[in-house]
C-alpha cells in the first residue's frame, strides 16, 4: 500500500515557498551562470554573432588538442592506477588481518580528504629539483625521476584516489555472501581462479564505480596540474584558468568554450557509468559475510607490508608538509634547523586569508544544511515534477569541476545589474553549489529509512506540516546532516580550484595563499599554511568519525 | 475538546484509474467504537486517512458533528490518531511524547504534567515516564502513543492497524486496555483492521468493506450471525458454502437440495426458484443418520472442539465442528458419515449472492 503523506493541494503553503524559493535560487545561481557560458562559448571578438569558432579554434590547434590529449592520458591512466592500487588493498584489508588495520583505516580517508595540491607541492619537496630526496640522492651521485609531468600528476592523482576504489570495493566485497565463494569452492576451483571468476566479477560495478569518481575527480582538479605541469603539461582546467587570466577584462569566450568541453567530458563519463555499470549491479545483502582469514607470523607481515606501505605513501604529503613547515628557510629554500618563522610570518602577513577561509566555510556550511534538509526533504516526501526538477538540478554540480564554475559565475555577475565578482558573497555562493550535491545525498538517504508516519503524529497532534518538519524531522536528521556537513566543511576550507577563479585581494584564502606561496618559491610560509589546512582537516576528520560512528560514508 | 458523531458522504479517492475508496456514505454515532474491516486493498486504511486529513477527498464529504473538514489541514482538525508502527517520536521521552500534544495546544505548564501523568497511569506505564522510546518493548510504545492520542482529548480518536506489529497474546492483552479506555473516555474511535476476530472483539459496530465499498454495516453479532453477502460471509468466521437447488414458490416453506439431500420447509425471504447457495458455519452443521453424504477426510481435536474435514459426495470439502462436550468420542477419518446443517441457522442465498433468508 502506498503511505505517502499527499497532503492538501499545495496553494500557498510553507512547502509552495520552500520550492519557490530553491528553484529560483537554483535558476539564479546554477542555470543562469551556465547557460551564459554555454551562450558565451559561442561569441567570439573577432566575429558578429554566434559562431562555432570558438569550438573550431579547439580542435584545429595543437595546443588545445594537446591539453585535451593530456587531460584524457592523465585522468584515464589515473583511473587505471587507483583501480590497480585500490582493487588489492580492498582485498587484503577485508580479508585478512592486518597489522594496525584502524589506523590504515584513518591514513587511507585522511589521503583522500587532504586537497590534491598539499600532496602535489609535497611531492615537490620531496622530489622537486630542489627537493630533500633529491637533494640526497644527488648528493651521491644519483639522479631520481623527476616529479614534473605527466608521471608525477598520475602518481599524486594515484595516492590521492585511490581511497575512491578502496572505499567502494571493501564495501562490495563485505557484502558477497561468503556462500557464493564456498559455491566457487565446490565446483572445484582454486582460490587464485575463484578469485578471477567469482570475486572479481561481482564487485566488478564497485570498481568501476570507484574508478569513475577518480576519474570526475582528476578531471576537476586543477592545482596539481598546475603545479606539476609548470606550463608545460597542460590539461583543460589549466586552459580554463589560463585563457581567463588572458580574457581578464574580455569576454572570457575562449575560457567558456573550454569550460564546455569539460563539462562535455565529465558528463559522458557520467553517463556512461549511469547506464552501463549501474545497470550491472548484483545487488546482494550478505547473509554470512565472508570469514577474516587468521595470518601468523611472517606470513602476516607479508601480506600488511604492502598495504601499509600504501597507506603511508598516501599520508607522507601530510607528514611532510607538516615537518617541513618548521623548518628555517631562506630565499634558496629549506636552510635546516627549526623555526617558527614561518608561521610568525604567515600570521602577519596572511591573517586575513586565514578567517576568510574559516568565515566563507562556515557561513556556505550554514546555507548547506540548510538547504541540504529542505531539498532532501522535497525529494523523498513531496514527490512530483518539481521534486524531479530539483532532482535534476542540485545533482548538476556533480559534472561542474570548481573551476568551470568559476567561469558560469564570473559571466554571469560581473555586468550591471549584478555584480558580484570580487565578493565574499561569490566564493560562498560557488561553495555552497558545488557542495549542497553531497548534502542533499545523505540527507535523502537518511529520510528513505525513516518512517514518514512519525510526521504524521505530529501532524495529527495539531502541529502544523511546517513546524514539524522543524521539531521533528530536521531535530531527527541533524546527527546525519551534521557529519555530512564536516565531510562538506573540509572539502570547502581546501577548495582552490573556484576559489582561485574567484578571489580578489580582499577575499582570499589559505589555498589560494598556498599557491602563490608556492609559484613565488616561498616554500616555508606555504608549508605552514598547508599544515594549517592539513591539520584542521585532521581534526574536523576525528570529529566526524566520532560523530557519525561508521554511519554516514566518506563517499 | 467535545467529541464528536462522524458524518461521511459519498466520499470518494481515485488513484488514476483506480478507486481506493469508490463512494462511501456512513454515520459514526458519537462516543462509539466504530471499526473498518476488510482485506488488504480494500480502501480501509485510505477511508481512515481521508478522515485524517493525509489523503485529500476527491469527491463527498465528511463532517465532524456540523462542521465540514473536508478543506480544514490535518492538524486543524483536532484528531488524535495511532499509528501501526507506534510512531513515537525517538527523540523525546515517555513524558515528552506524551506532552507534545499538549504543548502544541498551549495548555499551561501547570496542567500539563498531571494530564500526562493521567494519561501514562490510565495505559499503566506511569513508571516509564522518564524512559526513551528504545527503551521500550513493542508493546509499551503502543501504550505511549496512544496515551499521546487520547491525552489531547481529540473529538476523534483514529487507528491504523494499532495492534497488528503485537504478537498474539500482547494483542489480545491491548485491545482489552483499548476497549476499556475507550469506554471509559466516551472518544469517538474510528479503528481500522483486517483482523476479524479483533473486530469483533472490541467494536460497537463494524463497517465490512471490499473493492472501495461497505459490503455491511452492523453490530459484531448482526455481522457474523446474518451476513448480508456471500463475502461478508466468508469473510467473517468460517463458513461453508455449498451450491443447492432451491424450490420456494412458497417462502415460508422452500425446499432446498443439497448434495442430493432434501432439506424441507426453509424459510427464505421472497418466492425463487432455482439454483443458489447455503453458507453454514461449523459449528451449526451436526453429525447425525439424516443428511448429506460424506466421508470424514481428517478429524483434528482442538480441546474444547473436534474439527472434522469431510468430503462430501458432490466433491465439496466442508468444515464441522462438533463441541467435546457434545461428542461420545471423535470419529475415525474415511468413516461415511450424514451432515445436517441447522435450518434456522443457514444463510440462503439467489444465483446473484443476494441472501434470501429473513
Amino acid at each position: 500500500m502506498i503511505k505517502l503523506p499527499t497532503l492538501k493541494k499545495p496553494r500557498f503553503d510553507f512547502w509552495f515557498f520552500v520550492k519557490a524559493t530553491v528553484i529560483l535560487a537554483m535558476l539564479f545561481f546554477l542555470v543562469y551562470p551556465f547557460s551564459t557560458l554555454i551562450t558565451r562559448s559561442f561569441f567570439s571578438k573577432k566575429v558578429d554573432g554566434a559562431t562555432l569558432e570558438n569550438y573550431a579554434t579547439f580542435f584545429s590547434k595543437k595546443y588545445y588538442l594537446d591539453a585535451l590529449k593530456n587531460t584524457l592520458l592523465i585522468t584515464f591512466a589515473s583511473s587505471f592506477t587507483c583501480l590497480l592500487v585500490g582493487t588489492p588493498m580492498a582485498y587484503l584489508m577485508t580479508r585478512y588481518n592486518i597489522f594496525g588495520k584502524k589506523a590504515i583505516y584513518v591514513c587511507i580517508i585522511l589521503a583522500l580528504m587532504s586537497p590534491p595540491f598539499i600532496g602535489a607541492y609535497s611531492w615537490i619537496l620531496l622530489f622537486g629539483r630542489a627537493g630533500f630526496i633529491t637533494r640526497l640522492f644527488a648528493g651521491i651521485g644519483i639522479t631520481t625521476p623527476t616529479i614534473y609531468g605527466p608521471g608525477g600528476i598520475i602518481l599524486v592523482f594515484t595516492l590521492h584516489l585511490f581511497p575512491y576504489v578502496y572505499l567502494y570495493v571493501s564495501g562490495a566485497l563485505g557484502s558477497i555472501d561468503s556462500s557464493l565463494e564456498e559455491a566457487g569452492e565446490n565446483l572445484g576451483s582454486s582460490k587464485l581462479r575463484r578469485l578471477f571468476t567469482v570475486t572479481l566479477p561481482v564487485v566488478m560495478p564497485s570498481i568501476l564505480a570507484g574508478a569513475v569518481m577518480v576519474f570526475m575527480t582528476s578531471l576537476a582538479d586543477f592545482g596539481t596540474p598546475m603545479l606539476l605541469g609548470e606550463g608545460k603539461t597542460r590539461v583543460l582546467p589549466v586552459l580554463v584558468y589560463d585563457a581567463y587570466m588572458s580574457e581578464i577584462g574580455g569576454n572570457a569566450n575562449m575560457a567558456s568554450t573550454l569550460s564546455v568541453i569539460v563539462v562535455a567530458c565529465s558528463l559522458s563519463v557520467l553517463l556512461i557509468q549511469k547506464f552501463y555499470v549501474a545497470r550491472k549491479n548484483y545487488a546482494m545483502t550478505a547473509l554470512r559475510p565472508p570469514k577474516v582469514v587468521e595470518l601468523h607470523g611472517w606470513k602476516r607481515f607479508l601480506v600488511s607490508l604492502p598495504v601499509a606501505l600504501v597507506a603511508f605513501l598516501g599520508l607522507l604529503p601530510q607528514l611532510t608538509v607538516v615537518i617541513s613547515s618548521f623548518i628555517r628557510t631562506d630565499f634558496t629554500g629549506f636552510i635546516g634547523g627549526f623555526t617558527l618563522e614561518n608561521y610568525e610570518k604567515i600570521l602577519s602577513r596572511l591573517a586575513t586569508n586565514i578567517t576568510n577561509t574559516y568565515y566563507f566555510s562556515a557561513v556556505a556550511i550554514v546555507f548547506i544544511v540548510i538547504f541540504g534538509m529542505l531539498i532532501s526533504y522535497i525529494l523523498v516526501r513531496k514527490r512530483g515534477k518539481v521534486a524531479s526538477i530539483m532532482d535534476l538540478l542540485v545533482m548538476f554540480p556533480y559534472v561542474i569541476p570548481g573551476s568551470v564554475l568559476g567561469v558560469c559565475l564570473i559571466v554571469a555577475f560581473n555586468r550591471q545589474p549584478i555584480i558580484l565578482t570580487g565578493t565574499a558573497a561569490i566564493m560562498i555562493i560557488s561553495y555552497v553549489v558545488r557542495k549542497l550535491p553531497y548534502t542533499v545525498r545523505s540527507g535523502s538517504a537518511f529520510l528513505y529509512q525513516m518512517d514518514a508516519s512519525v510526521e504524521e503524529a505530529s501532524i495529527s497532534l495539531g502541529v502544523s506540516p511546517m513546524k514539524t518538519f522543524f521539531k521533528v524531522v530536521a531535530r531527527l536528521m541533524l546527527p546525519g546532516i551534521l557529519s555530512g556537513a564536516i565531510l562538506s566543511w573540509i572539502t570547502c576550507i581546501n577548495e582552490l580550484s573556484s576559489s582561485i577563479m574567484l578571489y580578489s585581494g580582499k577575499t582570499s584564502t589559505i589555498s589560494v595563499a598556498i599557491y602563490q606561496e608556492v609559484m613565488r618559491m616561498s616554500d616555508g610560509t606555504a608549508a605552514a599554511l598547508a599544515s594549517i589546512l592539513t591539520l584542521t582537516t585532521v581534526a574536523s576528520l576525528l570529529i566526524f568519525m566520532r560523530f557519525s560512528k561508521g554511519k554516514v560514508s566518506v563517499i | 475538546m467535545q467529541s464528536h458523531n462522524v458524518f461521511i458522504q459519498d466520499a470518494v479517492k481515485t488513484y488514476g484509474d483506480f478507486k481506493a475508496v469508490a463512494g462511501i456514505t456512513l454515520e459514526i454515532n458519537k462516543g462509539e467504537f466504530f471499526t473498518l474491516l476488510g482485506p488488504s486493498g480494500c480502501g480501509k486504511t485510505t477511508l481512515l486517512r481521508m478522515i485524517a486529513g493525509f489523503n485529500t477527498i476527491d469527491a463527498g464529504t465528511i463532517s465532524f458533528g456540523d462542521r465540514v473538514i473536508n478543506d480544514v489541514p490535518a492538524h486543524k482538525r483536532g484528531i488524535g490518531m495511532v499509528f501501526q508502527n507506534y510512531a513515537i517520536f525517538p527523540h523525546l521521552s515517555v513524558a515528552d511524547n506524551v506532552a507534545y500534544g499538549l504543548k502544541a495546544r498551549k495548555v499551561p505548564a501547570s496542567e500539563i504534567a498531571p494530564r500526562v501523568k493521567n494519561a501514562l497511569e490510565m495505559v499503566q506505564i506511569a513508571e516509564l515516564a522518564s524512559r526513551m522510546p528504545n527503551e521500550l518493548s513493542g508493546g509499551q510504545q503502543q501504550r505511549v502513543a496512544l496515551a499521546r492520542a487520547f491525552v489531547i482529548e481529540p473529538s476523534v480518536l483514529l487507528m491504523d492497524e494499532p495492534l497488528s506489529n503485537l504478537d498474539a497474546k500482547l494483542r489480545v492483552q491491548m485491545r482489552t486496555t483499548i476497549k476499556k479506555l475507550q469506554r471509559k473516555l466516551g472518544i469517538t474511535t474510528i479503528y481500522v483492521t483486517h483482523d476479524q476476530e479483533e473486530a469483533l472483539a472490541i467494536s460497537d459496530r463494524i463497517a465490512v468493506m471490499k473493492n472501495g465499498l461497505i459490503m455491511q454495516v452492523g453490530e459484531p453479532t448482526q455481522i457474523y450471525k446474518k451476513p448480508e453477502n456471500a463475502f461478508v460471509a466468508g469473510f467473517i468466521g468460517v463458513s461453508n458454502f455449498l451450491d443447492c437447488e432451491i424450490l420456494g414458490q412458497d417462502p415460508q416453506n422452500a425446499t432446498l437440495i443439497v448434495g442430493g439431500y432434501r432439506l424441507e420447509s426453509v424459510p427464505i425471504s421472497k418466492p425463487y426458484s432455482g439454483p443458489g447457495k447455503i453458507a453454514a458455519r461449523p459449528e451449526y452443521l451436526t453429525l447425525g443418520d439424516e443428511g448429506i453424504r460424506g466421508r470424514i477426510e481428517l478429524s483434528t481435536f482442538l480441546g474444547d472442539f473436534i474439527e472434522y474435514e469431510i468430503l462430501l459426495e458432490n466433491g465439496q470439502t466442508i468444515q464441522l465442528n462438533e463441541y467435546t462436550k457434545d461428542a461420545l468420542s471423535i470419529k475415525p477419518d474415511g468413516l461415511e458419515v450424514r451432515v445436517m446443517p441447522d435450518t434456522m441457522s443457514i444463510i440462503v442465498y439467489d444465483d446473484n449472492g443476494e441472501v434470501l433468508t429473513s
